[in-house]
């Protein structure tokens, strides 16, 4: 472990490479966590499927690829399947549990991702998947900073999707009527807001945003059937720190995750950076709570 | 006809779990996981049905308990039964410091980032066990043989299972009827007027983690004693099954009764075993499907099911 952490000091351009790399494969945790912002902010609803959303938008890709599609096609199709299948999951169960206990909601978006999780071992067997991009890579400083182009690519299309969803809150018809429902359901319905058809939008939508995360994810990095649930937990640590209401701070959260992981995937060794992402979370959110504890203290 | 009380199921109960494992001997296995499950529901709904707060985080205490019997009674080198009993001590006051660690730190949480925290936190200990050389990493540990004749060793682990099992069940029944039981549902009811009357509540939730932690940890170095084998992902740390489970069989038999736990681990164990038997390749599809039909169709339970007819064929307004 030290060792390691002695390599950074000694050459640094290692330490460039670990930190870039990071930097670029968080922009795909911060385009799963846009879905997330959104879905929690409009919905209440914390969406632990998340992950196997991004899983199944990767298997998506994979089969595009088996069929002799081009890589990058992926990145749309994704989408546009996952957004199907965020609105069925949606009008079959999500629905349900919207106006329920959240506790309740966590359970059955948990219970999904669990039939999610076997129905895709089943169906595309238990193994590593990846998808070569046939891109090439990038080389600094004598080699010793290797960029994959589609890492590029990845990072460019997140921050794209990004500005186009910002865009999309503040202008489009359906995104105002998305706003509206977040901030009082009620009084959105009232002014004539179909706010069961903007719940489903919005739920297809964060479906096509993991779609196209996981789309990347599969030529940026591996997928296999049981890689949903850190996923889902690095989207919530990001809006957690972020905030539901704020595009700008999920894109720095994500890549500040990406960076820290890659950080520590090399300095502990591979087998601890899945722990360390959840190990990670869970002091978030104690530190989180003791700095609310600390503020009520001033309040008295 | 006398009212059923709570004494004639428990003797029906003690009688059945007797008995069977002489009459049917070939359910022995099963009888024994139908214990520990019995022992998961209940611990669980201290915390999730007495006191409000969801933990899917519990299994840790029970991976606690399964490690540190295994590290004992391969280390320790004494014999069989006394490294085992030594195993079990240990671990239980390894996972009673532990609930008391990760109780102050999480207890203060809320709502679902409780939940989700939890969840992070049985995770991250199934990680790290797979990780770490000492305890066999990612292949696991096996447990040593059991001395005693073939088939004894079954016997041994169903009765001490279900001994636990009845320890626990008759200290929690003992419980929630004293003042303690009625602060955890005061904690559940309504926390801040419960901390305004008074009420310290951040020891009382942690003392109450505990004691899930103590009873968790015991049928951890049982059942890896009677499994034989522990891997870190699916058998100590195993979030995806017993750590959801416990969370489902409680839900299943009623939140926050005495008796839903027990009634909702007997069903969910049956029917998991049907699936197993006859839904072979789809078993574990068929439980997600399951989670999800329970959780959003049926979240009161089965005792709450009970509650509601019986107060709507005495009339009262449900």
């Amino acid at each position: 472990m030290l060792d390691n952490l002695l390599l950074f000091v000694q050459f640094p351009p290692l330490a460039v490479d670990v930190v870039v790399n990071g930097l670029l494969i968080g922009a795909i945790f911060a385009l799963a966590a846009y879905g997330m912002a959104l879905v929690w902010g409009v919905l209440n609803i914390v969406n632990v499927v998340q992950g196997e959303l991004v899983v199944l938008g990767g298997y998506v890709t994979f089969l595009l690829v088996q069929w002799g599609m081009p890589p990058l096609i992926g990145v749309p199709v994704s989408a546009l399947v996952m957004f199907g299948v965020g609105w069925v999951l949606y009008r079959a169960i999500v629905f349900r549990v919207v106006d329920k206990d959240i506790f309740i909601s966590i359970l059955a978006t948990f219970g999904l991702a669990i039939l999610i999780q076997q129905l895709a071992n089943l169906s595309f067997g238990a193994d590593v998947r990846s998808v070569d991009a046939g891109l090439g890579s990038l080389h600094f400083l004598d080699g010793m900073v290797t960029v994959a182009w589609v890492k590029l690519i990845a990072f460019a299309l997140a921050l794209v999707a990004g500005a186009s969803l910002w865009f999309f809150l503040r202008h489009a018809r359906l995104g105002q009527a998305i706003r509206a429902t977040a901030q009082n359901p009620r009084a959105a319905r009232i002014l004539g807001i179909d706010t069961g058809r903007v719940y489903a939008a919005t739920y297809a939508l964060n479906a096509a945003l993991c779609g196209a995360a996981g789309s990347l994810a599969v030529m940026a990095w591996t997928i296999h059937p049981y890689m949903g649930l850190p996923y889902t937990v690095r989207s919530f640590m990001v809006v957690v720190v972020a905030g539901v209401g704020n595009v700008g701070a999920v894109v720095a959260a994500g890549l500040g995750l990406g960076a820290l992981e890659n950080v520590a995937g090399f300095v502990l060794g591979t087998e601890f950076q899945i722990a360390f992402v959840f190990a990670l979370m869970v002091t978030i959110l104690v530190w989180r709570h003791l700095r609310a504890a600390r503020r009520r203290e001033h309040l008295k | 006809m006398t009212k059923l009380s709570d004494w004639h199921i428990m003797g029906v109960l003690a009688i059945a779990g007797l008995g069977l494992p002489f009459l049917a001997p070939s359910l022995i296995t099963q009888l024994s996981f139908l214990w520990l499950m019995v022992i998961f529901a209940l611990t669980w709904d201290m915390l999730g049905g007495r006191m409000g707060y969801n933990s899917f985080g519990n299994i840790v205490f029970f991976g606690i308990g399964c490690y540190a019997a295994a590290v004992v009674q391969r280390d320790a080198g004494l014999p069989y039964f006394e490294a085992l009993a030594l195993g079990l001590v240990l671990g239980a006051a390894l996972a009673v410091a532990a609930a008391l660690l990760f109780g102050a730190a999480l207890l203060g949480i809320r709502g679902h980032y409780f939940a989700i925290g939890t969840l992070g936190l049985g995770i991250t200990a199934a990680e790290v066990a797979a990780g770490w050389d000492y305890v066999g990493a990612g292949s696991g540990m096996a447990l040593p043989l059991y001395p005693g004749a073939l088939g004894q060793r079954e016997f041994f682990f169903c009765f001490s299972l279900f001994a636990v099992a009845i320890v626990c069940f008759l200290f929690l029944r003992w419980l929630y009827g004293t003042r303690f039981g009625l602060a955890l549902n005061a904690i559940r009811d309504d926390q801040d007027k419960a901390d305004a009357m008074g009420l310290r509540t951040t020891p009382i939730k942690v003392f109450a983690w505990c004691i899930a932690a103590f009873f968790l940890s015991i049928s951890g170095g049982l059942a890896a004693n009677m499994i034989g084998f522990i891997d870190p992902r699916d058998v100590a740390f195993a979030g995806a099954t017993f750590g959801v489970w416990m969370v489902l069989m409680a839900i299943l038999g009623g939140k926050g009764t005495l008796w839903g736990p027990v009634l909702g681990a007997i069903v969910f164990h049956i029917t998991q075993e049907l699936f197993w038997t006859y839904l072979l390749g789809w078993q574990r599809v068929a439980l997600g499907l399951l989670i999800v039909v329970i959780v959003v169709f049926f979240p009161q339970g089965i005792m709450g099911w009970i509650a509601e007819r019986r107060a709507a064929r005495q009339g009262a307004a449900p």
